[in-house]
């Protein structure tokens, strides 16, 4: 019998419970119709502030952040701990544009940051390209989830593709019937799960391994004794740059993503959003936390499985804790990566079927239809990333989610610009985009790593030194491709008016953006007339 | 049917103080120290975590101040 039976029972009892809360989920507040992608996509609009913190939370911080950002500070130390100001900056810089993006979604009936795109800037193509890089840059994330599942089952010695490929299945049938209102449930199972793991973790494996300062102090020995020269407790002269425009790059992509604007759109009013904008941030904390777990494995001599860092948390909680209580802690992880998988596949879904299929191939397509593509949608997305995860290497996974971190930045002045002003013209949006993709791989592609020799796509640490400044600082390369794309849509706006380019019509109002609950919507005027 | 007010307006002097928690956490001269520890923490390391306090007091303080009177 394996040593880690007791883990294995503990993690697949939980793991079946979760899955049973997934399929009661569509009962879970219950529409009249769930056939619409108000409903199915959405969950009805109507979650208040604790479903939705529990949504967003469990959306954002998820399995795999759990398991890489303490793996990234057990390699590499500080620059690891970006995660911490990205995700403090991120509140307040989204706090009123999310309330803008919502108060013009809830008048116009939007599921998707593309669908408002469209009517802003009378533009389906730009909208087009704007729900193909949310896709593409949602993809591999969902792979990544994955990820997360392996490293734990790895712990657990169960080896092998097939239960990745089950756990996917089950998450795939529940999220096809229940639609976000299974995540938002199950979110609830996993934030307590992991707030509880966590909670535990630092209290005692600190007192286990002799307190604070020891564990700083051992890391400190271990980069001290390293050659590298960029790691270490603390920052050095040339990783400063890079860790604030990592933090602030990440905090203006992290809303872009379609899989954040799906739930904050479930939201129920704009007082839901606001008052979850100042409690998100016991995620923060969490997560803070959550990367020493590093520090900790550092000072009890912890070394990962093979050469995959990913599991040194896992390895962790198995070396320190009683056998039934890592099986708490690995289903909390595996559960973890389960909530935004699914909100991810249904925000990808809902960008297809609405920018893709009713624009470009039904344009008809009523409620049902749209919900039943979307269904559909999901399945077949969250298959590409199975497929992903079987026929390519992980490292590749990780490079793709670096890519589509870069690239979905590039949606910035479409989306999050246009919600305040109108003056772009969709023309310039579209250069500054296309400039802004390009740039970005043409950065990526320069980034190696010559510590491990891989020559390209080795992070997302520009060195300034490649385009002749004389310093050894790098800057986060997808600040420097938004940085190209809007000074290309700025010119591009300008040649487009000098030219007189005819430009799209808006069909937003200035008090669209300040609507809330109970303000008229446009269906229902339209029913009116 | 309700009709959307018209001096309704999300802009308030309150916003202003959703700068601090950006800026705050973005000037490591501020932080990327070891001494004084804090609990055992090296600066680098309590100072970003009380940043979070920060962003919460900040954003909440918003909310308060500009919620609209019903």
């Amino acid at each position: 019998m394996s040593e880690h039976l007791t883990e294995i029972v503990v993690f697949t009892a939980l793991f079946l419970t979760v899955s049973g809360m997934g399929f009661v989920a569509a009962r879970w507040r219950r529409p009249a119709d769930l056939a619409s992608l108000d409903e199915w996509g959405l969950g009805g609009r109507s979650f208040g502030s604790w479903v939705t913190w529990f949504l967003i939370g469990g959306d954002l911080y998820t399995a795999y952040t759990f398991v890489a950002v303490p793996a990234l500070l057990w390699g590499a130390g500080a620059t690891g701990f970006f995660a911490v100001p990205y995700t403090i900056v991120t509140y307040p810089i989204v706090f009123l544009v999310l309330l803008r993006l919502w108060s013009v979604s809830h008048v116009h009936g939007f599921v998707t940051p593309a669908d408002f795109v469209r009517a802003r800037f009378g533009s389906p193509t730009l909208a087009l390209l704007i729900a193909v890089t949310g896709i593409v840059a949602t993809m591999p994330y969902i792979a990544l989830q994955l990820v997360g599942i392996e490293a734990v089952l790895k712990s657990m010695g169960v080896t092998g593709h097939l239960p990745i490929v089950i756990a996917f299945a089950i998450l795939a049938a529940y999220t096809y019937q229940s639609g976000l209102r299974a995540p938002a449930l199950i979110a609830f199972v996993k934030d307590t799960l992991i707030y509880v793991v966590i909670l535990v973790a630092v209290i005692v494996i600190p007192l286990k391994l002799g307190g604070w300062d020891t564990i700083f102090d051992s890391a400190k020995a271990k980069f001290a004794a390293t050659p590298a020269p960029g790691d270490g407790i603390l920052l050095n002269t040339g990783s400063q740059l890079q860790y604030i425009t990592l933090a602030l790059g990440s905090a203006l992509a992290l809303f872009l993503y379609p899989h954040s604007v799906t739930g904050v759109l479930a939201a129920r009013n704009r007082d839901v959003i606001k008052r979850n904008m100042s409690a998100l941030p016991a995620y923060s904390l969490l997560l803070g936390l959550i990367a020493l777990l590093g520090y900790m494995a550092i000072a009890a001599g912890i070394k990962p499985i093979g050469t995959d860092n990913n599991t040194i948390v896992p390895q962790l909680f198995d070396r320190l804790f009683p056998d039934w209580f890592t099986g708490v802690a690995y289903a909390a992880i595996g559960i973890g990566a389960l909530v935004p998988a699914a909100i991810m596949s249904i925000a990808a879904a809902n960008l297809f079927t609405r920018n893709i299929y009713r624009e470009y191939l039904r344009p008809n397509a009523g409620d049902a239809e749209e919900a039943r593509v979307s269904k559909i949608t999901s399945l077949l997305v969250k298959v590409g990333a199975l497929l992903c995860i079987l026929l390519l290497d992980t490292g590749f996974s990780i490079d793709l989610q670096l890519i589509g971190g870069v690239i979905i930045l590039q949606t910035l002045p479409s989306v999050a610009i246009g919600l305040y002003t109108r003056w772009f013209h969709r023309a310039g949006l579209i250069a500054g985009w296309a400039a802004g993709m390009v740039t970005g791989m043409i950065l990526l592609y320069n980034v190696g790593n010559p510590v491990t020799g891989k020559p390209h796509f080795a992070g997302s640490a520009f060195p300034l030194s490649k385009l002749g400044l004389d310093t050894k600082m790098t800057v986060y390369a997808g600040l420097l491709a938004l940085a190209v794309n809007l000074a290309v849509a700025l010119l591009g706006t300008v040649i487009a008016r000098l030219v007189k380019a005819t430009d799209g019509d808006d069909a937003t109002r200035p008090d669209h953006y300040l609507a809330d609950e109970g303000d008229s919507r446009l269906k229902d005027l339209h029913l009116v007339q | 049917m309700t009709t959307p007010d018209k001096g309704r307006t999300d802009r308030s002097p309150w916003n202003r103080l959703l700068a601090v928690p950006i800026i705050l956490p973005l000037l490591p001269f501020l932080f990327n120290f070891d001494e004084p520890r804090l609990l055992g923490f090296p600066g680098f390391y309590w100072l970003q975590l009380s940043f979070i306090a920060v962003g919460v007091l900040c954003t909440t303080v918003v909310y308060r101040m500009t919620r609209r009177g019903r």
